[in-house]
């Protein structure tokens, strides 16, 4: 297993070398060095001589790929895209344009707060959403059964903007229940996070139950689980211990992968909810046309994501015995 | 092997014990919660009936440091943290200048080229110096910071920094110790030596260099040190300002500093009111460029040194903002005199009692306008502002045009405070070019015909509830200049009729298009129609209503309008190198002198030839000699008469359709007093007052949880594993198991 991990990581390579080649191009592109500045320092009584200061304060002012005025390897360390692009391959993300704060350290505190939305609502969203699904399989061809898929396809049709908006209205102003939006840096976050995480559970319920129950109600016609009945187990019974278990691969497939890519938290939720997260953070780098910041953290989501697959192929192999690496 | 009917009972029988257990707890929990007051309060309940103004940000300040801060939302919190060395008054209207550090608004004397006085009485219009001597108030002292603490033999405790001592230290707040001192002359010019500083790029600083004596040089100077460090590998190293003088600025003494400007600059009084003209103490500066604090995220653009009313105790722009009362200040009172209304409406309540009256104001990241909105509803937010989405909520446009609150505002005590924004939304057209450009009578007429052609009235109906008025020139009312009434209107567009300013009617500009040679619509030499390009930044669905709009009011006089819909940064590319046509843009004032206005037209500001202001490119010989005696007059009769003047050869020759001027609508609970709208001061929060115990009283009042929708989440959940579990019973205890069918996956 171990050589098939590090023979995928170093397939990653070449991947996050194009990502990096992409948005480099890309950005630079939509948004020359003599925009950011004016960006960056405010659109009055900006004078040509500011913006070449500032360019020059930041080492924009060389040139994008090669600098055919230096001598050696500077003719490729002197630009930009080795001062500003591939120093994100040592995670060396640099500083913010917009306020010229360490982006590492900015990852690094809002992590938190977009896990502490994200991982509840993966978690008990993963339980919830498998149980009823389990439910809706196991009361299947009934009333119930159809009323769940009722529930589910209107579910799906709502907008998740109106799930958060008509939760804050609903739960927070006019039942008073919780907080509108808000966050805290100790332990009674929790009063923030019910009605995120509530949000979040409900606008993936009605895909993701549907999903787990049409892979579920697939597995139950299957032999073994005839075989099972035949032996004169419960119904539940065979459900759990041998549906739900050989379900797990295309359920591990959506599910692992999620899994890193919890860190990058949600960026319409932690808008409208005051979370400080990495959501929050990338939605502000956009509209503030931070491309230091946007650069990085699209890197990071495809690191992240990279991870994800890597984990998931990993999963394959615990779940289902007859899966091996090659 | 079990009995299967049994299991199923079982289990089903446990399932429907768990189910009744959590609709126990998610009953309970909340209960158990409710005992500590409103469960939707975002705040602590030990700051309940605290003396905190709670207020919220929507977008993130990026630079508090005095010398680069220049937006609203940064000046929202330096403001109440620098000591620049004038202030306006809180209530007197039209704005008035008074010291706040200084213990007097400075008058200049001013020198011919010898550098000799010229006696007063005399022409100063060719004075070739100006020199304004500040004297500081004695006796202010800066709040406490890390960065004046000494050890007992008076050398500073933080610098250089100890390794140990940095230890635990994460944020300013963690330095253990705190000093403090006087606030001193050589503060203020150590702060005018950093508007040149080459790593600050501060926005004033090519202004500045047009007036202050040497500051050009000075930042050519600096830039030499700066390369010279950066060289030797330094290149975040200390650049001691003091060590470097500045040629226009001295200090006299402890209490006194002169600043000499080229030529007459009356309006730099007013940016003496900004946090660009406070002190810097040396210390702050020195204690903030070690690189140990520096890897810290620790700098004086993140956690500013101020001698005002407050200080920033929090600094976590992500969540919250902080400003807690600055122990150290002291020496000034609410304002005894305002204009005739304020007495009677309360705001001279407090006069005379020390400032600031707040303790503590709280900021929060809110970058939403609709949980903003129903926060301030529920009482978390002390004031708001009014956005469309819930304009029809809180006011009420009476028949009579007049705007009041709605009942359910009256209802909660809110508190309704309207203004006129020195601000100024335009539509340019670019006068370098050939068809709506120009000097020609043809073109003239063609813009003024356009300028008819667009209703504002019906734009402010439409896309601002109201909340603005129609521009009659650049000058915004409550800047000297403004002319109310007939007196004040654009005779080209409009007409004086009954009392009012009316719009002329559209066959007028059809007249005009006519005698431009567009007949209808048609190019008279050609015979093709019109077509007009609008270089817009559209970015969404309300964006589309408004360029609608706009195409329909082109179409009245048979213009076809074409928007060119691009981001912001090509939309200033387009401008900057005259490549718009017709092109949309804003201003709001630094200060309030009509020269902060009128120089968007003056031909020196021109964007494509000299980067300047000037989006339109429009050159009157005239007016430009109108503006240049203008600008450094002082107000009255005599610069009342060249403004006019120079209003009326720019309505002429219509290089802007004058816009809009936009009307602030505030709104502020019943326990919030003194709240006077002043869209120029930004200190604002040390008047301010509230009633905690009030609002702590309402709040409770306003939100009492409502508790039968959990109920009736228990019953649902009840109702659905009832039949549930009935199905399942009777599902496993059947005989006929086998014959389940599956349906289809859908």
């Amino acid at each position: 297993m171990l050589r098939y991990v590090i023979r995928r990581v170093l397939y990653a390579i070449p991947i996050l070398i194009g990502v990096n080649l992409l948005t480099f191009a890309l950005f630079f592109v939509v948004n020359t060095p003599d925009d950011m500045a004016r960006m960056q320092l405010g659109v009055k009584r900006v004078t040509p001589e500011a913006i070449e200061n500032w360019k020059r304060d930041r080492g924009y002012d060389k040139p994008l790929v090669l600098n055919s005025a230096a001598t050696g390897f500077a003719k490729v360390t002197d630009t930009i895209f080795w001062n500003h692009s591939a120093r994100l391959f040592v995670l060396d993300f640099g500083k913010a344009e917009s306020d010229g704060r360490d982006i590492r350290h900015q990852i690094a505190t809002r992590m938190g707060p977009s896990l502490a939305i994200a991982l509840p609502v993966f978690l008990v969203g993963m339980a919830t959403y498998i149980t009823f699904a389990l439910l809706m399989a196991l009361l299947r061809a009934t009333y119930l059964d159809f009323s769940g898929v009722v529930l589910c396809v209107a579910a799906m049709s709502i907008s998740s903007m109106f799930y958060i908006i008509g939760g804050q209205y609903l739960v927070s102003k006019l039942w008073n229940l919780v907080p509108i939006s808000g966050f805290a840096g100790d332990l009674s976050a929790w009063r923030f996070m019910i009605l995120p995480v509530a949000v979040g559970l409900l606008g993936g319920f009605g895909e993701s139950s549907r999903w787990y129950r049409t892979i579920f109600l697939e597995e139950i016609n299957r032999d073994y689980v005839r075989t099972a009945r035949a032996k004169g187990l419960p119904e539940g019974r065979v459900l759990i211990h041998h549906v739900l278990r050989n379900a797990l691969i295309p359920i591990l497939t959506g599910a692992v992968v999620a899994i890193p890519t919890l860190f990058l938290g949600s960026l319409v939720t932690e808008s409208f909810f005051g979370i400080p997260g990495l959501g929050s953070y990338t939605i502000d780098a956009i509209s503030s046309q931070d491309f230091t910041v946007v650069r990085s953290m699209v890197f990071l989501g495809s690191i992240l994501y990279i991870v994800g697959l890597i984990l998931t192929d990993i999963s394959y192999t615990i779940v289902d015995p007859r899966i091996r690496f090659e | 092997m079990s009995n299967p009917s049994a299991v199923g009972e079982g289990t089903s029988a446990g399932d429907a014990h768990r189910m009744s257990r959590l609709s126990y707890w998610i009953v309970v929990l909340p209960l158990l919660a409710s005992c500590s007051g409103a469960w939707n309060d975002p705040y602590p309940a030990a700051d309940r009936q605290s003396n905190t103004l709670y207020s919220a940000f929507l977008e993130k300040p990026k630079h508090l440091d005095p010398v680069q801060s220049y937006s609203s939302n940064e000046i929202a919190f330096t403001a109440q943290i620098y000591t620049p060395p004038l202030q306006y008054h809180y209530l007197k209207r039209p704005f008035v200048l008074i010291p706040h550090a200084a213990v007097e608004v400075p008058t200049p004397t001013f020198l011919d080229a010898q550098g000799r006085e010229l006696k007063s009485g005399s022409d100063t219009s060719q004075a070739a110096f100006s020199v304004y001597e500040i004297r500081i108030r004695p006796g202010i002292r800066y709040q406490p910071h890390a960065a004046f603490a000494t050890r007992a033999d008076g050398t500073s405790r933080y610098f250089p920094v100890d390794p140990q001592d940095l230890a635990p230290v994460h944020e300013l707040r963690d330095f253990r110790e705190t000093g403090t001192r006087e606030l001193r002359a050589d503060d203020f010019v150590y702060q005018i030596k950093r508007l040149a500083h080459p790593r600050l790029h501060s926005p004033i600083f090519g202004l500045m260099t047009e007036y202050i004596v040497g500051l050009k040089e000075y930042g050519e100077h600096l830039r030499a040190v700066n390369d010279a460090l950066i060289k030797q590998g330094r290149k975040d190293a200390w650049i001691d300002l003091r060590e470097h003088p500045l040629e226009g600025v001295e200090v006299v003494d402890d209490y006194t500093y002169r600043v000499k400007l080229k030529g007459k600059y009356p309006q730099f009084v007013y940016w003496l009111a900004m946090p660009f003209f406070a002190p810097v103490p040396f210390e702050a500066d020195r204690f903030y460029a070690q690189p140990e604090i520096i890897e810290r995220n620790i700098t004086l653009d993140w956690y500013p040194v101020g001698a005002g009313p407050y200080m920033l105790t929090i600094n976590n722009p992500n969540r919250q903002m902080v400003l807690e009362r600055n122990p150290n200040y002291t020496g000034e009172t609410y304002p005894s005199e305002g204009e005739p209304d304020d007495e009677a409406n309360g705001l001279l309540a407090d006069a005379g009692k020390p400032l600031p009256f707040i303790d503590r104001v709280v900021f929060s990241l809110e970058k939403e306008t609709i949980p903003y909105w129903n926060k301030f509803l529920q009482g978390y937010y002390d004031a708001s502002g009014i956005s469309s989405d819930s304009f029809d909520q809180a006011i009420r446009v009476a028949s009579g045009g007049e705007v009041m609150l709605t009942d359910e505002m009256r209802a909660k005590g809110i508190q309704l405070k309207t203004a006129v924004a020195p601000s100024t939304y335009y539509m340019g057209f670019n006068m370098l070019d050939p068809v709506v450009g120009g000097d020609s009578e043809q073109a003239r007429k063609l813009r003024r015909a356009i300028s008819i052609a667009v209703d504002y009235e019906e734009y402010i109906s439409i896309f601002a509830n109201g909340r603005g008025i129609a521009a009659q020139s650049p000058l915004a009312p409550g800047i000297f200049g403004f002319r109310e009434g007939e007196a004040g209107i654009n005779r080209y567009v409009y007409d004086w009729v009954d009392g009012e300013a009316r719009r002329k009617p559209v066959e007028a500009a059809r007249k005009l298009m006519d005698e431009a040679g567009y007949p209808n619509g048609m190019d008279r030499r050609t015979g093709a129609p019109l077509v007009l390009n609008l270089d817009a930044t559209a970015r969404g669905p309300d964006d589309k209503a408004r360029l609608d709009w706009l195409r329909k009011q082109f179409a009245k006089i048979n213009v076809n309008l074409v928007v060119r819909a691009t981001d912001y940064n090509r939309f200033q590319e387009k401008v900057r190198k005259g490549n718009a046509q017709i092109f949309q843009w804003g201003w709001n004032a630094d200060y309030p002198d009509p020269e902060n206005f009128l120089f968007l037209l003056h031909g020196a500001q021109g964007k494509v030839k000299f980067q300047g202001e000037n989006a339109s490119n429009w050159v009157n010989a005239e007016f430009d000699r109108l503006f240049e005696r203008m600008k450094n007059m002082e107000n009255g009769p005599e610069r009342q008469a060249i403004i006019d003047q120079m209003l009326d050869i720019a309505r002429r020759d219509a290089p802007w359709l004058w816009g809009l001027h936009p009307k602030e609508y505030g709104l502020a609970h019943a326990w919030v007093k003194n709240r006077k709208p002043n869209q120029i001061a930004n200190n604002l929060l040390k008047y301010q007052r509230i009633d905690a115990v009030q609002r702590a009283a309402l709040r409770e009042q306003w939100n009492r949880p409502v508790l039968w929708p959990l109920g009736l989440l228990a019953l649902v959940v009840v109702v659905f594993t009832v039949p549930a579990v009935l199905v399942y019973r009777r599902r496993e205890s059947g005989t006929a198991r086998a014959v389940v069918p599956v349906p289809a996956a859908r």
